[in-house]
């Protein structure tokens, strides 16, 4: 993509600049821990122009200048010295498909997952094509004008679009995961709808699956023109092996006057992932932006997707499912700021936590001074399955203004004994009658997902009830 | 022909005796009504032979078909073909009464003859709307969450319903005329009786009030006092409780 012309230069600045220059294939095979060369070489490998290496390098120093969290999930077994920041995929590991456990090919098969996405997703094979698929798709988007590329493709592709927007919803200061990954971001999508253009089927990031765009620290980045409309889903219910320990995304939304973004994740990552996540949406006037996050895998999560909503009858909407099993902590929640008069948000969070499993939901309202008749309701149900599960609530509302609507409600339960025998008396088992009653639970957010996503989130819930009831 | 046969049952709830030596038979084709005043263990009674985990055999047997359920957990027992109407039926959130409906039938059907496939959705739903309309409730209930939201008296016909679409064997009903309206009692009623001459399973019904007799053709009466059945005799029974009391027959 980049001319022989601009390596070169690109080689000569990265020399001159900042003095060093180390062969691309020593330096990623060295692997491990995270050091200045490192993110130049990713910068010099990708052919990036020198802006992008020198956002890279100034993330990296206050990446390095920030202390970890004190809040949140217990973050103290990540060894950032032991990271992989970037693996080529020709160089990505892989296990044998007999090593693969068994429960893992069980709930392949459960799901119906096809043979070919089954060794990739397990970490068995390099790659997994699904190119037809996407070559048709992308056809009929052209028609519309509208862009859906990976990440590092639109840099090169459409520069001036890709500058006027990168970084401007997460700043790299904004957090300190946010800042690694400005610094070694890789993957990705990018998605442009053009004004007034309603993309009717919903995009998967799915369809462009492979080991390059699956990626540790993947940066999204989703521009919604006037009057527009957009669907984008991540992630899958099957579960997805990762070799690396620590994911930390950043994906950055804006949604122009009168446009409006879905933007559903279900994620089931392996449970060695920290999953760290940035998620953040701007909305114009009479934008919406909608928020659909399912948590289902990963030893840590600690995501709050947010919608600043920036001029008056913008709307966000987050529904979020997390599903917390032993030895798992899901610390999940939404951010809403309302930075206009006249806007409106809702969250409405259903948490579930089973064994020793532990959910936790983390949540802000702020409204600003002046900004009157917004309107805001919080909803949080928590269903604890077991003695030893946890479950907390931090809501957190700094509404700086009276003329202002909020509401706030909260439930936590457990599975009653009576509509458990109830169930049972109708011939369903314990099993079977608890599973109903999660299903029952998470169904309001569930029949919102594209139907095949929200058949597999049933069985799921199926199969992971099972051998937890007691 | 099926049988159930509960010799000295006695029940401990919370500690407490409720049921302190209960003797009954119901066979194919009975229905037997039970009254009584509040907390002679009519209820208890049910929920024992259902399973209920909280309710404590400490003695006795209940044998259906010569098998004692009693040390059986619920499910299995709505397998052997037991069914119980409840008086205060749960709400499940997020399933639907139709699809509640359907589950339930299948996971009967399959206990009791495995090689029968399972039905669908869309098979099925002509058979939940049949028996839902005829119980005068519309058919849009089939949609909604189970019992959430539904008044005492749509909550018992939703119950009646269950009973139609599941078939039991021995049919338990729990209070199921208190908190009707005159005009649900009679469709209730009417239901019960058009189900039991149809089916002709075994029928034990609780129930609050006189009235729903005047409906139902019950072979047998008993009386409940104090965790016993006291009295026992034919339809005639009900006639004289109706003029003249528990009274008279529980001091005896």
């Amino acid at each position: 993509m980049a001319t022989k012309q601009q390596e070169k230069l690109a080689k000569d600045v990265s020399q001159y600049k900042y003095g060093f220059h180390v062969d691309s294939k020593n330096i990623f095979k060295a692997n491990k821990g995270l050091t200045k060369e490192l993110v130049a070489e990713i910068s010099r490998y990708k052919n990036e122009p020198e802006w992008m290496l020198k956002f890279r390098l100034d993330a990296l120093e206050i990446f390095y200048s920030k202390p970890m969290p004190p809040w949140g999930a217990d973050l103290s077994g990540i060894n950032f010295d032991n990271i992989h920041y970037y693996v080529r995929p020709s160089d990505r590991p892989t296990r044998n498909w007999d090593e693969v456990p068994d429960e893992i090919k069980d709930t392949f098969e459960r799901l119906g997952v096809p043979e070919a996405e089954r060794k990739f997703l397990a970490g068995s094979g390099a790659q997994f094509e699904s190119e037809t698929v996407y070559h048709n798709l992308q056809e009929s988007l052209q028609k519309q004008g509208v862009i859906f590329d990976g990440i590092d493709t639109a840099l090169q592709k459409h520069p001036d679009l890709f500058r006027e927007y990168f970084a401007t919803i997460v700043p790299p200061r904004d957090n300190k995961f946010a800042a690694l990954n400005s610094a070694v971001w890789s993957g990705g999508s990018f998605i442009y709808v053009p004004k007034g253009v309603n993309v009717g089927l919903p995009l998967q990031a799915y369809f462009r699956i492979n080991s390059e765009n699956m990626g540790q620290f993947e940066r999204t980045l989703i521009i919604v023109d006037e009057g527009a409309s957009v669907h984008y889903v991540e992630g899958c219910t099957a579960p997805t092996y990762s070799s690396d320990s620590l994911h930390s995304a950043v994906v950055e939304i804006i949604v122009k006057k009168g446009g409006r973004c879905q933007y559903t994740t279900i994620q089931n990552w392996s449970n060695n992932v920290y999953n760290l996540v940035t998620k953040r949406a701007k909305a114009m006037q009479d934008a919406t932006m909608f928020w659909l996050d399912c948590n289902l895998g990963s030893k840590v999560t600690m995501k709050y997707p947010s919608v600043y909503l920036m001029q008056p009858g913008a709307k966000a909407e987050v529904l979020s499912i997390a599903f917390a099993g032993n030895g798992q902590h899901q610390d999940a929640g939404a951010k809403i700021i309302h930075a206009a008069p006249n806007t409106t948000s809702s969250i409405n969070s259903k948490s579930i936590s089973k064994g020793k499993g532990r959910t936790t939901y983390r949540g802000l309202i702020k409204v600003y001074p002046g900004m009157k008749g917004c309107k805001s309701k919080v909803t949080c149900d928590a269903l604890m399955l077991d003695k030893d599960s946890r479950s907390d609530t931090y809501p957190t509302m700094e509404i700086e203004e009276d003329e202002v609507t909020i509401e706030h409600e909260a439930t936590v339960s457990k599975i009653g004994e009576e509509q458990l025998f109830y169930l049972m008396s109708r011939g369903l088992s314990e099993q079977e009658a608890a599973t109903m009653i999660v299903n029952g639970f998470i169904e309001p957010i569930v029949k919102q997902l594209p139907m095949e996503y929200a058949i597999e989130m049933n069985r799921l819930i199926e199969m992971e009830m099972e051998g937890s009831v007691g | 022909m099926e049988i159930l046969e509960i010799k000295n049952l006695h029940v401990k709830v919370e500690g407490k005796e409720i049921l302190k030596g209960v003797n009954l038979v119901i066979k194919s084709g009975e229905m037997h009504i039970i009254m009584g005043p509040n907390g002679s263990g009519k209820s208890t009674l049910c929920y024992a032979l259902m399973g209920h985990p909280n309710y404590e055999v400490t003695e006795g047997v209940a044998l259906f078909n010569g098998e004692n359920i009693l040390e059986l957990p619920a499910d299995k027992r709505a397998h052997l073909g037991l069914f119980l109407g409840f008086q205060y039926p749960r709400e499940v959130t997020g399933v639907t009464f139709g699809n509640f409906l359907r589950i339930a039938s299948n996971a009967v059907k399959k206990a009791q003859n495995s090689t029968e496939k399972p039905i669908g959705p869309l098979q099925f739903y002509p058979i939940a709307q049949k028996e839902i309309e005829a119980v005068k409730m519309d058919k849009s209930f089939i949609g909604r969450s189970l019992n959430e939201g539904f008044s005492g008296g749509e909550k018992k016909r939703a119950e009646i319903v269950q009973m139609a679409v599941l078939k039991p064997k021995m049919a338990m009903l729990d209070e199921i005329d208190s908190g009707l309206d005159i005009d649900a009692l009679k469709t209730v009623a009417e239901g019960i009786q058009m189900n039991f001459e149809k089916l002709q399973p075994g029928m034990l019904i609780i129930t609050h009030y006189q009235r729903i007799l005047d409906y139902l053709k019950p072979h047998y009466v008993h009386v409940m006092s104090e965790g016993r059945i006291v009295k026992s005799g034919g339809p005639e029974l009900a006639k004289q409780l109706e003029s003249g009391g528990y009274a008279p027959l529980i001091n005896n």
